[in-house]
């Protein structure tokens, strides 16, 4: 390849030359996953566009559509898909706006939770010594509870000290702190071995000759030499994110019941499970499943993608 | 009868950038009791040819075309089973590393003992008798004590005659070594190869050597075949190759070897790799940029002195000052750097000379001592803005081409970011161009500038590193091994490089290395250090020629014998 076809080709065209994208095509599961991932990002982005009602608008709602099976059910409605739940509610709407937040509050609290642990990682891996055993005996003590204990703990406290009326506001904010909190300790652990790698390489070095500040060399030179193994994890934490985000919900800690995500949507389903209303909670379920599944399998490829070992 | 034949051997990896050949159209014969050297530069397919030979042939690789007979028997067409018996039974092999050969997990008796019960049928006692007599035939000491011990409890070049017999032990016909003594030191490396040549004869076991090192192949084939991008350029008695060679390739390889009992000028006819740049433009640095803004101190005495250096490693971590054990790197060492001199440091990995040159720019701050550099003591500085002063005039090249350049960065920013920091240029554009201009002087081309690191040779990179280093203007340059990572042709063209601009720019520089007859062509005055200490200093040819110290001859005495090399074309310096 010459310089100059080099120079006319723009970084996206590079990407779709380069090996990452090569090992993609050639692999069906990535690519079902990425579609289904994708597929379901851009349903929840556009509800307001493609959900066939608006569940949330009470004076759209009949009572007289309450708890109507699915489509292909006997007493299934051409109107409502998937049915309705007891307040005769569209069950497809109610997923594709409850997949809307459990997706935010997955988005935010991954990046939440990124931004920390690489700021600590780097810290950690790079100043070493007193630093170093203080932030990691941290983590360590996070890690001996479970993070869904500690997304509660840190939920509970808020709702203890958040006036009530203001806590339906934010509880959403607290949410994606909680399970943001919760999950820096997986990045940390990772940036900080990476750091420890690459601060001993020479380029490093080379940088500290010409007398490059420290912060100037984690920004610079660290940061984007450690982030291939972060996004992996940040893939596969999605996915936690969000069951963590339904976990919650579904107990009754997460957001309130008038921007159901998709954990409260099972909750309020389960209620009727045993009354045969099976499709109330099914779908939701099934809806977060298929997510969960997709992003994971997207993440199993990101990982050998991105390990040279294994290419 | 020839007892190994290898014919027309093609080899071919498919990719999806399309096929490369790796190995084309070569052929090879070997004798009983012959050893046979395969050189070559990495990348010459060289190991390749080992691998298919035994049948290890790593995917996607495969043999599409040619054949291999031992003892006129084909032995390619065989299935996977038919050349597992054949591996180890018939062919032996030794490889580069003797740590990941042996299995950590056993002991040398458990393996040896199961190799040979495995290939010769041997029962249990006869089968460790046999292993004893193994390990004493390679020169290991006390074999009956020694052979219950895990590969751990041997040194390198023990666990390297363990492999040795490991390869011997089934009474192969044909010894497949490749790059034998690379991970060894010099001093282990003669005595291994004194051991598979004398092995060789006695066994009447034919041997093929793959190595990218003249030295080795001067000492020990009796014939030598040079591989060149897949291809065999050429075939002879080891005499006759490094002697009087006929092909260009090889003549040039042998001109780039650095001698040891030689000083070149420069390293001729090293253009047939790589192709070298013209040499770099004469620089005025009256009127160059690279002559600009050098408010440097004048210095009435030597640019660098140190003063009794002495750094400290803890190895034991503890809280209590008492238990804490400590390792002196480096101990005691003096020494003076004049302006516009080279100064070599040599010595054996852990003897503290990258140490040394880390502690002179200030990545690490010394136990105990003085570092003077142009009248100041670097090591009273306090502030870091004071200290940039210093660190403009002072760079460092390092060692491994592929990790001292950030792979995330275009070579223009990478070569641009110490101008900015201390900078050195007023606008964008100036910065841009003094990064064109060092590239050229380097001998790469401004188009190297908008591409990444991943898309250079390591001889290359260096060059980067190189232009990294000048963009300061410094006035100070230490090469802290800055070939020994390099194919030999390619450390030629670097030699030269750093040779030319140490001239043009009136560059003082430390050259660490650990490679006497390197050391001898770049510096004007050399020390030699042993774990931490120095112990001689003194006028390059002086140290050459007449050495004081019982290490320095030891030293020396244990360089490759290179005289059979041919001299053609080259151009001697006068002292």
């Amino acid at each position: 390849m010459s310089t100059t076809d080099y120079l006319e080709k723009s970084r996206l065209r590079r990407f779709f030359e380069g090996d990452v994208w090569y090992s993609f095509t050639r692999n069906p599961v990535a690519i079902v996953a990425a579609v289904v991932t994708v597929g379901m990002i851009l349903a929840a982005l556009l509800a307001p566009l493609v959900a066939p009602h608006d569940p949330f608008d009470l004076a759209k709602l009949d009572i007289m559509d309450a708890s109507l099976p699915p489509v292909w059910e006997a007493e299934g409605d051409a109107r409502f898909l998937l049915g309705t739940d007891d307040q005769g509610r569209d069950i497809l709407s109610t997923i594709l706006y409850g997949a809307r937040i459990s997706l935010v509050v997955g988005f935010a609290s991954v990046l939440f939770a990124m931004v920390v642990g690489i700021i600590l990682g780097l810290i950690s891996g790079y100043v070493g010594g007193r630093t170093d055993a203080f932030i990691m005996r941290i983590a360590d003590i996070q890690l001996s509870f479970p993070a869904i204990l500690i997304a509660l703990l840190i939920d509970g406290v808020a709702r203890g000290l958040i006036p009530k009326e203001l806590h339906a506001n934010i509880s959403i904010y607290v949410l994606i702190f909680a399970i943001g909190v919760s999950g820096w300790v997986q990045y940390a652990r990772t940036v900080r071995g990476s750091t420890l790698v690459e601060k001993n390489k020479e380029y490093v070095q080379a940088a500290r000759v010409i007398g490059i500040r420290p912060l100037t060399i984690l920004r610079r030179h660290v940061l984007p030499n450690v982030m291939g193994p972060v996004m992996v994890i940040a893939t596969i934490h999605l996915a936690i994110a969000i069951i963590t985000e339904a976990t919650l919900s579904f107990l009754g800690v997460g957001v309130p019941p008038t921007t159901p995500s998709l954990g409260t949507l099972i909750r309020i389903g389960n209620e009727y499970l045993f009354s045969g209303d099976w499709w109330i909670t099914i779908f939701p379920g099934a809806t977060l499943v298929i997510l969960v599944l997709a992003v994971n399998l997207l993440g199993d490829w990101m990982r050998d993608a991105l390990n040279p070992k294994l290419r | 009868m020839d007892l190994l034949n290898i014919n027309n051997l093609r080899i071919e990896f498919p990719s999806r950038h399309g096929t490369v050949v790796a190995v084309d159209d070569v052929t090879l014969k070997v004798q009983p009791g012959e050893v046979l050297g395969v050189v070559g530069e990495s990348g010459a397919g060289k190991s390749t040819i080992g691998n298919a030979v035994i049948g290890l042939l790593e995917p996607p690789g495969e043999m599409t075309g040619g054949h291999v007979f031992l003892k006129s028997k084909q032995i390619d067409t065989l299935g996977a089973e038919a050349k597992r018996k054949i591996r180890g039974r018939r062919i032996g092999m030794i490889f580069q590393d003797p740590l990941t050969s042996l299995d950590p997990l056993q002991t040398i008796e458990q393996q040896l003992v199961e190799t040979i019960e495995l290939h010769l049928k041997l029962g249990e006692k006869k089968s460790q008798e046999r292993a004893v007599d193994l390990l004493r035939q390679v020169g290991i000491p006390d074999p009956e004590t020694r052979i219950k011990n895990y590969p751990h409890q041997f040194s390198g070049g023990m666990r390297q005659r363990v492999v040795i017999a490991l390869a011997l032990c089934a009474e192969p016909e044909v010894i497949i070594a490749d790059e034998p003594t690379t991970a060894l030191d010099v001093s282990i490396q003669a005595q291994i190869l004194d051991l598979m040549r004398r092995l060789c004869r006695e066994k009447q076991v034919g041997m093929i050597i793959i190595t990218h090192d003249m030295g080795v192949i001067a000492d020990i084939t009796d014939r030598v075949a040079v591989m060149y991008h897949g291809k065999l350029v050429e075939e002879g008695t080891t005499a006759k190759i490094l002697g009087n060679p006929d092909h260009p390739y090889t003549q040039s390889l042998i001109s780039a070897v650095p001698r040891p009992d030689i000083r070149l000028k420069r390293f001729p006819m090293v253009n047939y790799i790589e192709a070298e740049s013209v040499r770099p433009r004469h620089i005025d640095l009256a009127t160059h940029w690279l002559g600009k803004s050098r408010d440097f101190e004048d210095v009435s005495g030597p640019l660098l002195s140190l003063k009794n250096l002495v750094m400290t490693f803890v190895t034991r971590h503890s809280i209590i000052k008492s238990r804490r054990k400590t390792f002196n790197a480096v101990d005691d060492v003096s020494f003076d750097i004049a302006e516009g001199e080279v100064f070599g440091l040599v010595g054996e990995s852990g003897s503290g000379k990258s140490t040394v040159a880390r502690m002179v720019c200030s990545l690490y701050k010394p136990a105990a001592g003085e570092v003077n550099f142009a009248g100041t003591d670097l090591t009273k500085i306090a502030s870091e803005s004071e200290r940039d002063h210093f660190r403009r005039q002072m760079q460092m090249i390092f060692q491994d081409p592929f990790s001292s350049l950030n792979g995330r960065m275009k070579v223009m920013d990478i070569i641009a970011e110490p101008i900015r920091f201390h900078k050195l240029a007023r606008t964008n554009r100036e910065v841009e161009q003094i990064v064109t201009d060092l590239l050229d002087h380097v001998g790469l081309g401004a188009k190297a500038a908008v591409r990444f690191p991943h898309e250079f040779s390591g001889g290359q990179r260096q060059r980067i590193s190189i232009a990294r280093a000048l963009a300061t203007r410094p006035r100070f340059l230490i090469c802290d091994e800055p070939t020994s990572a390099l194919d030999v042709s390619i450390q030629a063209q670097i030699l030269n490089l750093l040779k030319d601009l140490q001239e043009q720019l009136g560059l003082t520089m430390l050259f660490i290395s650990h490679d006497l007859p390197v050391i001898r062509q770049m510096c004007d005055r050399v020390g030699v250090m042993k774990q931490g200490k120095l112990v001689e200093v003194a006028a390059t040819e002086d140290l050459f020629e007449k050495p004081q110290a019982a290490y320095t001859r030891e030293l020396l005495d244990l360089m490759p014998r290179l005289d059979k090399l041919s001299h053609e074309g080259l151009e001697v310096e006068k002292a």
